[in-house]
Formats: structure tokens, sequence, C-alpha cells
């Protein structure tokens, strides 16, 4: 290890009431890692992603992003999360903006940007999605793979650290899910440090330096993608991905 | 010690107030009942010229006060016959709560779905037995909600006769404050009445409407 | 109809007066109400529990009891307690607390009916609560109220009809002055009823307007 990491996940717990979701999930990450998360529903990755941005603070155990510990009491949460970019499953777009507004708003509330300032940047970073034509289009006026490249520039514009992705393809019409790959494609090879949670095997496969299983709350196994999927160690992770991977292929 | 006191008589006075208002509420509810259900039919199932004499009567009557609808009926009656503060207010109250409660009805005539009107035609019932025996049961269960909300306003808007004379709660209480020269407690009573009556009321219509409910 | 036409024209001024006082107390009543309801909606949704429970017996109270009997209490009964009001004041207090707690329940219901993933969105973006409340909630919450707000609007105007109980001279109190001047309360009550008309006429069709202009595409009470 040269480098330092960028996230340090240790020995986190998370609960709501009765149910507990992470089970002393543990997980290190380097900057320019790009680690594809994937295990059965309800194995709490989604849950694992906003303890990361804290959205849902940990029940117990600590995380580091870039030497600060971040469940340290006292933490400005806000700040926080600006370092974190997230995109979620359901796009989470802002209804009354248009995708321009929806870029923007981080950029002069939260950045405090002025008005010019914050619309060169929001235009650049529609232009790196591809979206400058609908830069004044309203959510319901765009397709989900739209949307989606919207909420990746809105995550963009607040110059995150690392991206979390939720899921980003999985409420796409299968033809929409390429163009919302292709950007995440793109972002890797800029060296964007990401965490995404998802099915595509392929985009796994191609872009993934790391694919870490979780079942249970925990990590069952991880490694490069190559390994992952020609011969897992334990039993579970075979399963399961041969699982998917048949749905994959069966699906095209 | 005194104040309780006060309080008491006050309340005990004002009592007497509360059965008008609830007999003004009841008329004028079913005054309105039966106007709105009769306009809402003529809206939804007459021909047009009934059609239009009751959008009239809905749009004119929804967009004048109240009270002045009680102050105008109530003159109108006056002239015509001979009836009682009472009588002249509920009724009046209850030619305005018709207008609100035909928008009510017409709105739960329209959301039966139409397929019930096809499907009652179909086994041979005239339209009229299919509105009768098919539609207007179900019309009344998704009235209920709205018409809920109507029973607490025209609760609340049954002060209003008060102009007319009738000793209803506040009329009682304008009584018993200038017997008593405490006018905070009477209508701070009247206000505690009020509010008791009125959710009493809510609670009473939720368990109608719960008993009710029609699984669609 | 002769007699009636002569009548008007007597009246006239006195209705315009009165129709320019029933307008003045409707707005400013309006604004108080929204000055009151809008903390109290969001208050009642993203307060801490002790507050909602204030605001919440706040607005029971206010649509738990008639209008009329809340007027009284104000104008006749707080005098008992040193606090006294001018009629025009007790009535702006009255309508505007009363309105209020009705514009509260309205903005309550549109806020909640704002999908939870706006304000997860928000804050994962680095807003703070309030920020998020402020610049992506609000605006949204507010867009989905204006029916119910139009509503409260002509209900508004039509409840500012009460306050000739305590003497004000707004279209409702010329009428009783002029149907006992002139022994003709039918008329005089008609004219009144009719000038309601058009009041209420035109404030709908300018609610319309506003309502449309203000249309996002997406942003509906239907839509999900």
């Amino acid at each position: 290890m040269t480098t330092a990491p960028i996230l340090r996940i240790e020995d986190v717990y998370k609960s709501f009431g009765e149910t507990r979701v992470l089970n002393g999930f543990s997980l290190t990450i380097q900057p320019q890692e790009v680690v594809v998360l994937v295990g059965p529903s309800g194995s709490g990755k989604s849950t694992l992603l906003r303890c990361i941005n804290l959205l849902h603070p940990p029940t117990s155990g600590r995380i580091w992003l870039e030497e600060q510990e971040i469940t340290a009491p006292g933490v400005n949460q806000d700040k926080v999360r600006q370092r974190i970019g997230m995109v979620f499953q359901e796009f989470n777009l802002f209804t009354h903006l248009t995708a321009l507004g929806n870029v923007m708003i981080g950029l002069t509330k939260v950045r405090k940007m002025h008005k010019q300032e914050a619309h060169d940047l929001a235009m650049f970073e529609l232009e790196r999605v591809g979206l400058v034509e609908r830069a004044h289009h309203y959510p319901a006026q765009l397709s989900g793979g739209q949307k989606q490249r919207v909420a990746i520039a809105r995550a963009l514009g607040m110059d995150p650290h690392i991206m979390l992705f939720d899921e980003p393809t999985s409420a796409l019409d299968p033809e929409l899910t390429g163009e919302v790959l292709e950007v995440m494609q793109q972002l890797a090879k800029e060296g964007m440090t990401m965490i995404v949670v998802s099915h595509e095997m392929g985009f796994a496969r191609q872009v993934a330096s790391r694919v870490v299983f979780m079942e249970g709350g925990i990590v069952v196994e991880e490694g490069p993608p190559a390994q992952m999927f020609e011969q897992p160690v334990h039993e579970r992770t075979r399963a399961f991905l041969r699982k998917i991977t048949d749905l994959d292929e069966g699906g095209q | 010690m005194e104040f309780f006191q006060d309080l008491v008589t006050t309340l005990n006075f004002i009592l007497q107030g509360l059965w008008v208002t609830i007999g003004v509420t009841i008329v004028a509810l079913v005054v309105g009942l039966v106007f709105g259900v009769v306009t809402a039919m003529l809206r939804v199932y007459g021909n047009a010229f009934f059609q239009r004499i009751a959008t009239v009567y809905s749009v004119i009557v929804r967009a004048v006060p109240v009270i002045v609808i009680i102050f105008i009926l109530y003159f109108v009656i006056a002239r015509f016959v001979n009836l009682s503060p009472f009588w002249a207010g509920s009724l009046a109250l209850g030619f305005a709560s018709g207008a609100y409660q035909t928008e009510i009805f017409r709105g739960a005539f329209q959301s039966v779905p139409s397929g019930q009107m096809v499907a009652a035609r179909a086994i041979g019932m005239s339209r009229w037995q299919a509105i009768q025996s098919i539609i207007f049961p179900q019309a009344v269960r998704l009235a209920l909600p709205g018409w809920g909300n109507e029973a607490t306003l025209v609760l609340k808007d049954s002060t209003l006769v008060f102009v007319v004379g009738v000793p209803e709660i506040l009329r009682r209480a304008q009584q018993v404050s200038a017997r008593t020269l405490e006018p905070f407690v009477a209508y701070a009573a009247a206000l505690l009445l009020y509010l008791a009556l009125t959710l009493l009321t809510t609670q009473l219509l939720q368990w109608l409407e719960r008993r009710y409910r029609l699984q669609m | 109809m002769q007699q009636f036409l002569e009548l008007l024209n007597n009246a006239f001024p006195f209705l315009v007066a009165g129709a320019l006082e029933t307008l003045r107390i409707a707005t400013g009543a309006l604004l108080l109400g929204i000055a009151i309801g809008l903390p109290t909606g969001v208050g009642r949704v993203y307060g801490p529990l002790w507050l909602q429970r204030i605001l919440g017996a706040y607005v029971t109270l206010f649509q738990g009891t008639p209008l009329l009997i809340q007027l009284f209490f104000v104008y006749y009964g707080l005098p008992s307690l040193g606090i006294t009001f001018p009629q025009l004041i007790a009535a702006l207090l009255t309508l505007g607390l009363n309105s209020g707690a009705y514009q509260a329940e309205y903005l309550r219901g549109a806020l909640q009916s704002v999908g939870a993933g706006q304000m997860t969105a928000a804050r994962a973006i680095g807003m703070s609560q309030g920020q998020a409340i402020r610049s992506i909630i609000l605006p949204q919450a507010l867009r989905l109220v204006l029916p119910a707000w139009s509503n409260e609007v002509i209900a508004m105007l039509k409840n500012t009809a009460v306050v000739f109980v305590i003497a004000i001279p707004d279209l409702m109190g010329q009428a009783k002055i002029l149907a006992s001047k002139y022994f003709a309360p039918l008329s005089i009550y008609t004219i009144v009823a009719i000038c309601y008309i058009v009041l209420v006429g035109v404030t709908y069709l300018l609610l319309r307007q506003l309502e449309r202009r203000t249309q996002i595409p997406g942003l509906t009470n239907e839509a999900e």
C-alpha cells in the first residue's frame, strides 16, 4: 500500500429497529478504484451506501473519508456529503427544476457560487453527460436514461471525491441502460473513485477494479472481476454470480 | 372559585342553546341532502334544460356568503308564510348547503364506473331503475367522506342563524354575557362547547365511514 | 322595476365603498393567514414533537369552532382581560388566525405529498435540512397547494361577510344600513348577493390564470 486509502469502513453495524442490516462490514477503497458491489436483495448494499454518506448514520463502527473520521461526533455531515456524490435508483431529480436547475441548485445554495459561474459549470457538467440540448427540459419531459444522466451531472457538479451509485440502471428500460453505463465508464476512465451497486455484469467485467460480494450485511468474498467470475472461492458467490450472469445473458 | 361558578352558570345557560344548534344543523343537513341529491341527479342524468337550472343553482349559491343567503331567504319566506326564525333559518341554511352537497353527489355519481350502468341495462333494467338500485347505493357510499366534511361545515355555519334571532349557542352566549357582564367567560364557553361538538361529530362520521366503506 | 333601479342608483356609492372594504379586509386577512399558515404548516411537518402538538392544537381550535363566535370572542370577550382591539384589527386578526389554520393544513398536505426522495437527494448533495426545505420541498409544495389555496381565497371573500356584526362597513355592513334606510331588505340583499357573485367570479378567473402560469410539467396533484 503506497497511497492512503480514500475510504475506510471499519466494522460497521446498522440496525433499523429490531432488524440488523449491516453486521460488522469492513472495506477499504483506494483512490481511483471502481468497486462493484453485488449481492442478493436485502443483503445491505443500499444501506451501506447510505451509511457511507451518513444519510443513515451507522449504529456502530467507524468510517474514514480521506483520513477524516466522518462518523466521529461533531462532524459537519452536510460538508461530508458534498464530497460524496450519490446517484439513486429512482433518479430523485428535483421535480420543480429544469435539468439545468437541478445541476445549478447545489452550486448556488451549497457551494455558494454566483449565478453565472454556476450556470457555466452546470452546462459543462451537462455537456459531460451529453445533455446540453436538454438543459431547459423539466424531469417529466426527459426519458429515464436522460434523467439518470442529469442526476449524475448534478452529483458531479458538487466536485465529489468519490461517487456512490445505488442501482443506477435498475429502474430503466433495458434499451436505456447503455447510455447511463457509458457515462459511468467514461467517469471511471477519468479516474473517479466509484462504488457501484449493480447487477450489470458486463459493466463489472469491463470497468470494475474489484467486485465485492456481500450477503447478510458482511463481505463474503472480494477480488478482481476475472477471479470473481471465473474462480470464486465460496460456493455462495459461485451460485449467486451464476444466477445473475445467466439472467443477464438470457436477457440478451 | 368565583370564576368557576360563573363558568358553570354560563355553561348551564348556553347548554340550552346546544339543542337548538343541533336542531338547526340536522334540519339544514336533511334539507340540503334533498336539494343536493336531486340537483346532482339532474346535473348528471337530466336533460339539457334541467342540467342548466341545476348548474345555475349550484354555482350562484356557492358564490354568495351563506349569511347573505340566510338574510334573503328569511325575507322571502317571511313574505309568503309565517314561519318561526328557527324554521326559516334552518331552511335557508339547508338551501345553501344543498348547493355544496350538489357538488359532492355529482362527483360521487360521476365516479361510479360507467360499466355499472351498462351492466345494469344489460340485465334489462330501465335507466331509472339502474340509477335507483345500482348507481345510487354506490354513489352514496362514495359521497360519505365529502358529505361528512360538509356536515361539520353546516354544524359550524348553523351559528349564522344567530342573525335572524334563533336562540342557538352564540345567541345564548350573548344573552348570558349581557346578564353576567362576563363576555369572556360566555364566549369562551361557547367556543369550548362548539369544539366538543365538532370533535364528537368528526369521530362519529369517521366511524360511519369505516363502517360503510365500499370495497372497490 | 322603476323603483328597483332608483334604489340601485341611490345605493350604488355605498355598495362600492362596501365592496372596497370587503376586498381590503379579505386581502389583509389572507396575507396574515399566509404569514401564520406557512410557518405553521412547515412546523407541523418538520418541527420537533412538542411544536407539532402546539401547532396542532391551534389548528384544531380554529377549525373546530365557528368563525362568528371566534370574532365575538376576540372583539367582545378579550376586553374583559384588558385586551382591546379596534373593530378593523379584531376582524383582521380573527379572519387571519382562522385562515392561517386552514392554510397550514393545506400546506401540510402538500408538504407530505412531496416524495421522500426529494429530501434524500437534497441532503445527498450536502444541503442542510433547512436549505432542503427552503429550496427543494417548499417550492414544490407551494405549487401543489395552489388549488387548495385558491379555494381559501374564495372562502375568505365570503367569510368576510360576518364582520358586519362588529359594525364594520363592508358590503354586508352597508347592506344592513341600506336595508333599514330604504325599508327594502329583500332588494338590497339581492343586489349585495350579485355584488358578491361578481367579486367571487372575477377572483376565481384571476386565480385560474395564476394556476396556469405557475404550472410545471410533471408537478401536479394527480401525478405521483
